[in-house]
């Protein structure tokens, strides 16, 4: 199977070929021809201006009885009774789609000895009903727990929609949900919207951040996506009312291969990235490990995360786990500043969903720049100590 | 001891970029690499394999000229390597790719252990390695950064989570995606490159791992692509001139008028 032309519409102008990643578009002396190559990405099909290209639908299998699915759950996850905050964002988008639909917004929460007053303040966010599944066996996260409870519940209530969390919980154990239930998942969503039909329009980045896709899910329920933290904006409603559903789950879902030996929280509170709201970066611009203070003042002075670029860590200036980037952590803080990174692509994949990007470089041609909002090309030496005089001078007015 | 590696092929993301003007995407000058996260994952396995003693079998699935992907894996000291390879797979989505590669995983039968990197850099999802585990019914562990085996039958992998790090018992068989920390992967051998070069892939299709064509890639998936657009451009790139007091100054008032907080 590949994208097919409509040789109609097709005026062999050459958009698509250049467009295509696997080169599988060529054009011959009159006509555009597609290889075997033809990976059926789609990019091709939004490039051509005149809707001459189509790629076959997806499988249409035993589409079981869909309009039986009913409401939208978002899985509110929580460690030690305290709900991360991507459970309220996603109950906020929840809540619009669920009255798009005229549904029901449903939250689940698993754990051991599950407050009522956490599941209240799902309910101050939009939720409907919250199930709740207690138990001693759920007090640390394991795969084979959590996803079996959540498949037993969806069993029971079939919702039409599932929506999680895309942190390193989420991303670990909502694809066994999905394969679990036979349902497709889309990963690392940005944006969510429903058609007339009902169908969740999933849209994410691909090849690392270049494009993005829009996703569908259509024959299969509940359709499923994670969706990135710090995305979607939390909206309390006040005087929202809901219920609570302790639910009670057969033995089997409890059972786990797996046993947690140990559980260490970072102690390196500049090393939580993913939930830092600032992330001041440095790189190799810094020169030295020990410069890396400059970076480390500022974040303590604003109460940020520090991160590094790939390259600030192959010098061993700093920890692995402070890494922005391809091969290291994907994050979106509210402020993202690079002092002295000069952004190569792979760091760029990593930081550039970030709502404000500061750049600091030397180099004014320097690629950090085309993504910064805030660009300072300057020497980070002589701007970062200025930067925090400014700061403490402002600190000093208000006491 | 039998361990599978899971490898991608994709385009090295470095050299894609998007033409400014037409806002599609460029890809003059792209290679194709192994996904830098499998690379960990072979590492890993071949580490083992030093440790313990090990049988080390790579597979891909992906388009013919994938089989380059496998051979450079055998230069690094994989023993065998086999190439999932059929028109029929063509457009799979998550779903559709754990499907074929577990089908391949059943049909050796005697893994132990089944090692993936985090997620592929070009896709991004992390979905294949757990849905693919979910398929086998075997336990699994996500973003492995140290891996032991302490005694027959079972593995310790410490994993890297948002909040920390977590030490896991997990029985084999068992599958493992893991991350950059797991050890940087070696170079080529000369002895093995010498091996690779000669080595025979074999390559099996649907009928092979007995999959009906219907139930592999695109008629196989579940989710579709049906928009792909250029990503918003960011509107108020703001230079910041002047001396480095007055530069301090106004980033000052900028991030102060954007609510940033902290500051």
């Amino acid at each position: 199977m590949k994208a097919t032309i409509d040789r109609k519409k097709c005026t062999v102008c050459g958009v698509c070929s250049d467009a295509c990643p696997m080169g599988a578009i060529s054009l011959q002396e009159n006509q555009v021809e597609i290889s075997d190559d033809c990976s059926l990405c789609g990019i091709c099909v939004d490039t051509c201006e005149f809707g001459a290209i189509s790629i076959p639908e997806v499988g249409k299998g035993p589409a079981e009885d869909l309009q039986s699915y009913r409401g939208v759950w978002v899985y509110a996850e929580s460690r030690e009774g305290i709900v991360h905050k991507v459970g309220h964002e996603l109950l906020s988008a929840g809540r619009v789609l669920a009255d798009r639909r005229g549904v029901e917004l449903g939250a689940v929460l698993l754990g051991a000895g599950i407050d009522d007053g956490i599941a209240e303040e799902l309910i101050s966010y939009g939720a409907d009903v919250v199930y709740i599944v207690d138990s001693p066996e759920l007090a640390h996260f394991t795969d084979e727990r959590y996803s079996k409870c959540i498949v037993e519940l969806v069993r029971r209530k079939r919702p039409e929609i599932l929506l999680a969390g895309a942190t390193s919980m989420g991303r670990s154990f909502i694809p066994r949900v999905a394969a679990s239930l036979g349902t497709g998942l889309t990963a690392d969503c940005t944006e969510l919207d429903i058609s007339e039909e009902g169908l969740l329009l999933q849209t994410r980045p691909a090849f690392g951040g270049n494009v993005m896709a829009t996703i569908i899910c259509p024959n299969q329920r509940p359709q499923m996506a994670t969706v990135r933290p710090k995305v979607m904006k939390p909206v309390k409603r006040q005087g929202h009312n809901g219920h609570i559903e302790r639910v009670e789950l057969p033995a089997e879902c409890f059972e786990a291969r797996v046993e947690v030996l140990e559980v260490i929280a970072e102690k390196d509170q500049t090393a939580k990235l993913t939930e830092a709201d600032v992330i001041i970066s440095g790189g190799r611009g810094l020169r030295k490990g020990e410069n890396f203070k400059l970076i480390e003042e500022l974040a303590q002075l604003v109460g940020g995360a520090v991160g590094a670029s790939r390259g600030a860590v192959e010098e061993e200036w700093i920890a692995p786990s402070h890494q922005v980037g391809q091969t290291g952590r994907t994050v979106a803080p509210t402020l993202y500043m690079a002092v002295g990174i000069s952004g190569a692509i792979q760091h760029l994949v990593g930081m550039q969903g970030s709502q404000v990007i500061v750049a600091v470089n030397k180099d004014p041609h320097a690629p950090i720049f085309d993504v910064a909002t805030y660009g300072v090309v300057a020497d980070l030496f002589e701007f970062m100590p200025a930067f925090v005089k400014r700061i403490k001078r402002e600190r000093g007015g208000e006491a | 001891m039998h361990l599978v590696v899971c490898i991608k092929q994709v385009p090295d993301t470095k050299n894609v970029r998007i033409d400014p003007d037409t806002h599609t995407l460029v890809r003059q000058g792209v290679e194709s690499i192994i996904n830098p996260f499998d690379l960990f994952a072979v590492e890993a396995a071949l580490k083992i394999k030093d440790e313990k003693g090990a049988r080390v079998t790579v597979i891909t699935m992906g388009p013919p000229q994938a089989s380059e992907s496998l051979r450079d894996t055998l230069g690094l000291g994989a023993d065998d390597a086999v190439l999932l390879s059929d028109r029929a797979f063509a457009g799979s989505d998550t779903w559709a790719t754990s499907t074929t590669l577990a089908a391949a995983i059943r049909k050796m039968g005697d893994v132990d252990i089944v090692l993936c990197g985090k997620q592929a850099v070009d896709g991004d999802t992390a979905q294949v390695g757990p849905e693919m585990a979910a398929l086998l019914d075997i336990p699994y562990a996500t973003f492995v950064k140290k891996l032991e085996l302490p005694q027959s039958g079972f593995l310790k992998a410490v994993r890297q989570t948002d909040e920390g790090t977590e030490i896991w018992k997990i029985p084999l068989p068992a599958l493992l995606t893991v991350i950059k920390e797991i050890g940087e992967p070696r170079m080529p051998s000369l002895r093995h490159k010498m091996r690779a070069k000669k080595a025979e892939i074999p390559v099996w299709g649907a009928v092979d791992l007995g999959l009906d064509p219907e139930f592999t890639g695109l008629c196989g998936s579940f989710t579709q692509v049906v928009r792909v657009f250029s990503p918003p451009r960011r509107s108020n790139r703001i230079q910041i001139k002047g001396t480095v007091e007055d530069q301090a100054e106004q980033l000052f008032q900028y991030l102060k008028n954007a609510k940033v907080p902290g500051l």
